[in-house]
This record gives C-alpha cells, structure tokens and sequence, in this order.
C-alpha cells in the first residue's frame, strides 16, 4: 500500500478530505454566493475580448464622460471609451497579477518556511529573523520599496506584490511544521530510513499545506487591493492597458464631470475582494483550521 | 535590538535603491551635453564611488542628520522631510485616535448588547470596514462629502475641515479592526469566573460590561494596535495620495516616480523608523498596563 492511499484512509476513497470540505462550503449560502459571484468575475476575465461590449481601447471622442446609459451601462470615461468594456478586460490584469504574484510568494515562502521549521539551525534563524522583521511593515511600503527598486509597470508590480506577502506564507508554513515534525509517524518514517526530502514532500507538506494554501487564496483578495493601489499611484500597468486601480487615478481628475469613472471599477474591487474574503471565510469553517491559521 | 534592525533596514533600503536601472542624472542632463559634462555630474553626486563606499558616506551622513540633497527637487532632502512630516503625523495620529477610541467603544457596545440589532449592525460595518479597499472608501467619502453636499473640501490641506475626511478613511478601517478584537476579547473575559462573582454580588449589567470586563479586554486591543501601528502608517501613504495631501507618502510616491533616489531613501528610512518606533512604543505601553509583563522584566 503506497503512502497515498495510507493517507486517504477514514474518509470516503478518492475524495479527500479538502473535496469534502469544498462542497460542504458550497452548500452554505454565504459559500455558495461568493463562488457564484467569484466564478461570474474570473468568466468574465477570461471571456473579456466576447463578453466586452466594446474595445477597450475604443475611443468616441463625441461621447466623452457620459453618465450611464443604455449604449454604455457604467457610462465613458474622458476619452469616450466605455467603462464596462475597460473593467472586464482590467479583471484580466487584476485576477492575473494577483494570482499570479501570489502563487509565486506561497511556493517561495512555503519552500523556506519547511525548509526552516524542518531544518532549524542557523537557516531557520535567519529565516526567522527576516520573516520578524518584515512583519511588522505594511505591504503596501514593502512592494513600493520593489517598485522604486525596479520601476513602474507590470513586472515590477508582480515581483512587489509576490515579496511583500512572502513573510506570511514561510512564517505559517514553519509553524505548521513544527508543530508536526515531532508527531510519531514522522519518527517511524525517519525509523525507517526515509531521505530529508520524502520526509519534507510526502508527510510533512500534505499535512501543513492546508492553512496556507486557504490563507493564499484569502491573500489573493488583499493583493488585488495592493495591485489596484499600485495603480492608483501611476505605478503598476501602464495606459493604454487597462487596470481596476488606473482606472480610478484618472477618474479621479474627473470627480466633478465623470464620477461613474471611480464608482464602476471600485464596484469591481468590492465585488471580487468581499467574494474571496466570505468564500475564504466559510471554507475556514468548513475544514475546521481557524485555530492552525491563528497560531501563526 | 532597536540599532542592528536599523542597520539592517538602513543597508536593505540604500541596496534597493542602488541597484535602480533609471539613472537621474538623464534627467538632469540637458539634451546634447558631453560625456564630460556627464561625468562630471556622476562625480558631483558621488555616484562613480563603490557602492560600499557610498554607504559608508551615506550612513554617516544620516548619522549627522543630512541626508544628501534631493537630486530632482534640488533642496536638502532633511528640509524636504522636515516639510512634510507635521502633515503625516498629524494625519496619522488623529487617525490612530480615531481607530482606537471609536473602535473600542463600538466593539464594547457590540459586545454587551450581544446579538442584538446594534451587535449585528457593528458586525456587518466591520465585515465591509475590513474588506474594502482603502483608497476607493476615500474617493466614495469625497463623492459624497465634497462633490455632493459640498459640506468639506475635495483635497488639499488649507484648512483643518480638509482633514476630516482623510481621517476618517484611514480610521474606519482602524474602527474595524479595533473593534472586531475588543468584542471578541470582552466575550471572552465575560466567560469568566470572576464575572460570575460581579453577577452574584449584584451588579449591573451595564456596570460589569465597562468598568470590569472591558479593563481586563483592552490588553489584547493594545497588543493588536501597537502590533499593526505599521498599518496606520501604510493607510497614511495611501490616503495622502488620494486626497493630494502634502506628506510623506505623497513626497514617496512623487519621488518614485520621478527616480530622485535621495529623496526615496529619505523617504522610506522615515517610514521604516515610524513603525519600528511605533511597535516600540506599544510594546512599552503594554508593560506599563500589565502588572505581569511589567513583572517579568524586572
């Protein structure tokens, strides 16, 4: 019998206990609203060049700054083109950049937050004592330290965002490895004769990988916000390509002729970033880890 | 612990800044001047020395209290930050006063009409107050306060009525959190036996909740509000941009911009200083609040 079907063991076979959780979660109506409105979000992302009504880039130089009508539902913005249509295709920017920037700060932080729980040592020392340090400092400092380093745009604001959340993922991968490496089936394994890496990759990861992947998922609302910031400041994506945050930093000069420009994609912001936070928060219910994602 | 955590914040910001590809000295050039013109710039700034060389300078020029001479702006970075830091401070500390005062008050109130209309009331406020994004909150207050009923500025910082807004943006998310901690440790401490001991003795309800469960539950709103002071310093930054207020934040994110690299490093050695001194300062008021942490240094 191999380790995994060992592992799947007092739940049904073939589903784990994750599968499960997921559709008790769907079947709660604050889970089940939140996946219905997080699914309508990405579908449009990624359906953005069908479901726009119009380019994005589409400029009506006669239809400046209309207030909603029927030809444009959130109305145009100072060069004429049609807010709906920018904000579908931005969702393309923000749910990328997030994603991807926090899929990248979870593999890095997790792979130093095992390494340093598992190790100990001078390593997790220093681990510790720079995951200490950037604790204490807000996001939004830490990436606009990485912007000033690497310069406004698309890039930069992927690599800042995917630092400025890397502390919280490696702080909670180590404390859930600590609190496991000592349980006795990791003994057995080590018993046994088992390399670093089997012990690290096949029973200390999928026991620990729980928490932080939720607490990734809850990240990529906060780094949705922290994308939208970045562009907010002229930092992030630069024009023409549109973005929740620039969106609303030229709307803004508009405040008094155009404010459907501002109201349209911080609709958008809201939207997405309650979605994640509820959806997040019933599966924290569901699988029962608040406690493992408060130790940290 | 306060000097090495310097030294090393100092170092990690002169690094990041250093290794910029934009070059400010392009920006100072004017169009068809000579290598030598260039040269002689680069040297002026001292910017053909090794980097540790640079810091060496650097560092005991900060020491001084002279950070270099913005390269874009042209004038002292020191006079620069002495310019804007009043406007931080002030924002951010009535904003911090806000968060704790109001959030304190809300969270008791949630938590001694538990589940009551008003409970559920402050509970869905802090659902949204922690969930929206700061800046877009900011610009929806201005919609409504300045645009619409014209009751207070837009932006800028003439008077003190403009400062109404940016406060409270940075402070309803601060009410949020303050909030959400003190409801939840005063239940807590409502569970407890000495509160049982109050009941029998025959005090009221009322009387319980304020004068002895919340003095028990204000330990945790300390130690989460010197933990996240970081935060007040983050949503300042922000708020400062959306309203075009003067301040460090705005001077930062200009300056970013603009790749003045003396001005950044001022910039953000400032920032990081303000949230290393503000954990500092709550850890100390922590002690002077707790007989036992107040104990356990001596």
């Amino acid at each position: 019998m191999s380790a995994a079907t060992a592992a799947t063991i007092g739940t049904s076979p073939g589903r784990s206990a994750v599968v499960l959780a997921l559709g008790r979660t769907l079947r709660t109506w604050r889970g089940g609203l939140s996946a219905l409105c997080l699914l309508a979000v990405v579908a449009a992302a990624l359906l953005a060049p069908w479901v726009a009504p119009y380019a994005y880039d589409a400029q009506n130089l006669q239809a400046t700054n209309q207030a909603p009508t029927l030809a444009h539902w959130l109305g145009t913005d100072e060069f004429g083109r049609d807010v709906l249509s920018r904000i579908i295709v931005g969702a393309r920017t923000s749910l990328a950049v997030a994603a991807t920037a926090i899929g990248v700060s979870v593999l890095v932080g997790m792979s130093l937050g095992a390494a340093a729980g598992y190790f100990g040592g001078l390593f997790d020392r220093i681990v510790t004592a720079v995951v200490d340090l950037t604790w204490s400092f807000p996001e939004v400092l830490i990436a606009l330290m990485f912007v000033a380093l690497m310069g406004a745009g698309l890039q930069a604001t992927m690599v800042a965002i995917a630092i400025a959340y890397l502390a919280q993922f490696a702080r909670l991968t180590r404390a859930q490895v600590m609190g496991i490496k000592n349980e006795t089936y990791v003994e057995a394994a080590v018993n046994l004769g088992a390399g670093h890496l089997h012990i690290v990759f096949r029973h200390l990861l999928p026991n620990a990988i729980t928490p932080v992947i939720v607490a990734g998922m809850l990240a990529v609302g906060d780094a949705i916000i922290l994308e939208a910031t970045l562009g907010f400041f002229g930092l992030g994506v630069q024009p023409p390509q549109p973005s929740w945050g620039a969106m609303m930093s030229s709307g803004t000069a508009q405040i008094f002729l155009a404010p459907w420009t501002i109201l349209g994609p911080g609709l958008a912001i809201a939207l997405t970033v309650v979605s994640i936070n509820l959806f997040g928060d019933a599966l924290i219910e569901a699988l029962d880890i608040r406690n493992r994602l408060r130790d940290s | 612990m306060l000097v090495p955590v310097f030294l090393a914040v100092s170092l990690v910001i002169f690094m990041l800044v250093h290794l910029v590809p934009g070059d400010p000295i392009d920006n100072l050039l004017q169009i068809g001047s000579s290598p030598e013109q260039r040269a002689a710039l680069v040297a002026r700034y001292g910017l053909d020395q090794p980097l540790v060389v640079q810091y060496g300078v650097w560092l005991r020029q900060l020491l001084a209290g002279d950070l270099g001479d913005a390269i874009v702006l042209r004038q002292p970075v020191t006079e620069l930050i002495a310019e804007s830091l009043p406007h931080s401070l002030l924002l951010g500390g009535l904003a911090f006063v806000f968060s704790a005062v109001v959030g304190v008050l809300a969270g008791a109130v949630a938590a001694s009409y538990r589940d009551s209309a008003l409970d559920r009331g402050v509970m869905a406020f802090i659902l949204l107050g922690s969930t929206l994004p700061s800046f877009w909150l900011g610009l929806l207050l201005m919609l409504v306060f300045a645009v619409q009923l014209e009751w207070l500025p837009v932006s800028g910082a003439r008077s003190w009525s403009a400062l109404v807004l940016p406060v409270l943006t940075i402070g309803l998310h601060g009410v949020a959190l303050v909030a959400r901690v003190t409801r939840a440790a005063m239940l807590d401490v409502g569970r407890r036996d000495f509160v049982l001991m109050l009941h029998a003795k025959g005090l009221s309800h009322s009387q319980i909740q304020w004068r002895h469960v919340l003095r028990h539950a204000l330990l945790p709103v300390v130690t989460i509000l010197s933990l996240r002071i970081g935060w007040i310093v983050g949503g300042a930054v922000t708020i400062e941009f959306v309203f075009a207020r003067p301040g460090l934040g705005s001077l930062l994110i200009t300056s970013i911009n603009q790749r003045d690299y003396p001005v950044v490093q001022g910039c953000l050695l400032m920032l990081a200083m303000a949230v290393m001194l503000g954990t500092l300062l709550g850890d100390v008021v922590q002690a002077a609040m707790d007989p036992r942490v107040r104990d356990s240094l001596k």
